[in-house]
């Protein structure tokens, strides 16, 4: 019984590390992805081009102008004394962002305290335009009241923009924001899914192409031998990704292990049960290395969208996190989050690996019984 | 995992589709559909303990179907099959591990080594190269040398010769081959049928399909199949000897005038070319084959041809397989009593 499984997986190596493509796919190019995406997959906002339309062109406006510029928020691209030009600005993506300063803003501002000004932001993406959109309020904000101040006397008494509790946050888990801590282990539980689910899918069907189940079939081998014989191997080497990704993770981009790694690595354990038997079972309905790709890609797809990695799931609708509910990344993703950036155990994770293990029994069994060694 | 359950009693008499004591495969009125496609229809035949049973027809002929039925891997629609006493349907597992098939299309990993397939062929089986060295050694002497070479890599003929290695290195009792030689040059065929004949007169029951009828003479008794029929069970000289009609091989100048001739004759039965030949089967069984020869000539002198040349010539399996591909119904594909 072992002795046949052991001759798989044996096999499985020696047809893994005889093909140095295939060497270099599964280790090389997991940590530079890792590498590359970790830093470009970002939710920071860079500094914005901002076109300023300063009608007022006072010693005011020239103030807030230069606060802007100075915010590390904005850059500003251009000052204009009229609108012309403005909506060219944005189509040619050169501003993503106008203010225009109407002609009596210092007026209005020295005599009632008050003035406004208009602010348009391109929102083509949504959370970035916010983003900015609070930043320049609090910097013009800003401006208005130094300019207030620096009159000193009697109007800085009675204009008092800032209100008078101010309210301080404190930033629980990710105190520096730091975008990495939360998005690295993201990536890594993708990049370990995406290799896991395709090195798996292909592996059986890659067998009936080629012709060498018509051998394997006539063996004495069973069934739960044969899938055994393949998900071993690859679960191996999902799991050396695996640490790989947590050594540079944790090496590299600083990722807190606040948690017990060993759960961590007992979580993965379980977790890839799942993936990879998603991907025997894909393989022993499909006929041919090409259908397997397009299902492979379209579950992956699927799975990292709804796992919480890049959105929160949160906001999804109902009939999304009804799906998501299914998908076993979603709970790996939190397993990796809950221990290693919040310190939670066992029991903030335990059951959710429970569930991942009776996900795991439940889709090998199925993929053991969908593999045929015959044919009616 | 279980005992071999190999027979050991059999009843006295042996009805239709029972194994007698020497049959290795008893296959009784089996028929197989694909879907709308009839693979095999009412096929009966059997082959005694260590014959080299060659079954012979052209691609189509539902000689794969046929196989993948004995070695277990296709369920039949009808009929039944006992494959060493057993049943391929009922006694998969055990017969998997007395059975030796070597499939059409080369099943070897071709990356790997030539060493690597056949340990692993081995530890599948549960055994090892070395006990398995007793049957394969006369083959494995000619592969040794490429042994680190990738499976990939070798030519046709050695291809042919490590998957029979990795067929063979279980000790089986049976040896299954679906079309061992389509695609090896002549010298390798050559070499692949000795090795056959060896292993048979060690032996081993073999079961061997092709669809090059001058291969035919290699084995102890053929079947001829086509469109899923079994035309005619025989041993190669029998199935020769059967040819009814006067057989003459026919040269001369023009091909293509002189088979226009032959088969506008009123005495002409069939007419094929046979590579620089025409093999021409008249009617006239009773008319005395040399002056029917002569008579042959004659005629396609005085239609131009130069260089006449008329033999009788005694069939071969291939003119008898024509024959009967024509007129499929005219021969019943019966076997003789064993």
């Amino acid at each position: 019984m072992w002795r046949a499984i052991r001759a798989l997986v044996q096999k499985e190596f020696l047809q893994v590390f005889r093909d140095p493509a295939t060497a270099v796919q599964v280790f090389v190019i997991p940590v530079i992805q890792l590498l590359i995406l970790s830093n470009a997959a970002t939710f920071d906002v860079p500094r914005a081009g901002l076109l300023v339309v300063d009608e007022d062109r006072s010693t005011v406006s020239a103030q807030v102008i230069d606060r802007l510029d100075g915010s590390g928020r904005f850059r500003v691209v251009g000052v204009t004394p009229t609108e012309a030009g403005v909506e060219q600005a944005f189509l040619d993506r050169e501003a993503r962002a106008v203010l225009r300063i109407p002609h009596d803003f210092a007026r209005d501002l020295e005599r009632t305290g008050t003035a406004s000004v208009s602010f348009s932001v391109d929102a083509e993406d949504g959370a970035a335009a916010g983003i900015l959109q609070t930043a320049a309020m609090a910097i013009i904000g800003d401006a208005a009241r130094a300019v207030q101040l620096s009159r000193g006397g009697a109007a800085a008494v009675t204009v008092r923009a800032s209100p008078p509790v101010e309210v301080r946050g404190t930033l629980w888990f990710n105190p520096t924001r730091n975008y990495k801590h939360f998005m690295v282990p993201g990536l890594l539980v993708s990049l370990t899914s995406i290799i896991g689910l395709l090195i798996t899918s292909q592996s059986i069907v890659r067998e009936k192409e080629l012709g060498t189940i018509e051998q394997l079939n006539v063996t004495p081998l069973t069934r739960t031998q044969f899938l055994a014989g393949k998900l071993l191997p690859f679960w191996i080497l999902a799991m050396v990704i695996f640490s790989i990704g947590m050594t540079v993770g944790v090496f590299v981009f600083d990722i807190p292990t606040r948690g017990s790694v060993p759960l961590v690595f007992a979580s993965a354990a379980i977790y890839l049960v799942v993936v990879l038997g998603i991907g025997l079972f894909i393989s022993t309905i499909a006929r041919t290395q090409q259908q397997v790709m397009f299902v492979a890609f379209f579950l992956l797809l699927l799975f990292l969208l709804l796992s919480g990695i890049f959105t929160p799931l949160e906001s999804a609708p109902q009939w999304a996190q009804w799906i998501a509910a299914a998908n076993p990344v979603k709970y790996f993703v939190f397993i990796m989050r809950t221990v290693l950036v919040r310190g939670g155990g066992l029991a903030e994770v335990g059951s959710t690996m429970a569930g991942l293990a009776v996900a795991g029994v439940a889709v090998m069994t199925l993929a053991v019984r969908q593999y045929h060694k015959r044919s009616e | 995992m279980s005992d071999d359950p190999r027979p050991s009693a059999f009843s006295a008499s042996t009805p239709a589709g029972a194994a007698g004591r020497d049959d290795a495969i008893v296959l009784h009125e089996l028929s197989h559909a694909f879907g709308d496609v009839h693979a095999l229809r009412d096929v009966s035949l059997r082959v005694h303990a260590g014959e080299l049973f060659g079954v012979i027809g052209p691609d189509g002929a539902g000689k794969t179907t046929l196989f993948r039925i004995v070695t277990s891997l296709v369920v039949p629609s009808q009929g039944s099959a006992q494959v060493l006493g057993l049943d391929p349907v009922q006694d998969f597992r055990a017969l998997r591990r007395r059975l030796g098939y070597m499939p059409g299309r080369f099943a070897l990993y071709t990356d790997l080594s030539v060493l690597e397939n056949l340990t692993f062929y081995a530890t599948v089986f549960g055994t090892t190269i070395e006990q398995g060295m007793r049957i394969i050694e006369p083959i494995w002497r000619q592969l040794a040398p490429f042994s680190d070479r990738r499976a990939g890599a070798l030519s046709g003929g050695m291809k042919q010769k490590l998957a029979l290695c990795c067929a063979l290195v279980h000790a089986p009792d049976l040896l299954v081959l679906d079309e061992p030689t389509t695609g090896v040059d002549a010298v390798s065929r050559v070499e692949f049928w000795e090795l056959l004949g060896r292993l048979r007169d060690g032996g081993l029951t073999i079961l061997v399909s092709t669809p090059y009828m001058d291969e035919a003479g290699r084995c102890d008794r053929v079947a001829l199949m086509q469109e899923g029929r079994v035309l005619a069970i025989e041993t190669p000289a029998a199935m020769a000897a059967s040819y009814p009609l006067p057989l003459f091989a026919v040269r001369g100048h023009d091909r293509l005038a002189m088979l226009a001739a032959l088969r506008a004759s009123p005495h002409a039965e069939s007419v094929w070319p046979f590579g620089e030949v025409l093999h021409y089967t008249d009617t006239r069984r009773e008319v005395q084959p040399g002056a029917l020869a002569r008579e042959i000539g004659e005629l396609l002198t005085t239609r131009g041809v130069r260089d006449v040349e008329v033999q009788p010539i005694a069939a071969n399996v291939e003119d008898v397989f024509m024959r009967m591909a024509q007129t499929p119904h005219v021969a019943p594909g019966q076997e003789r009593a064993a």
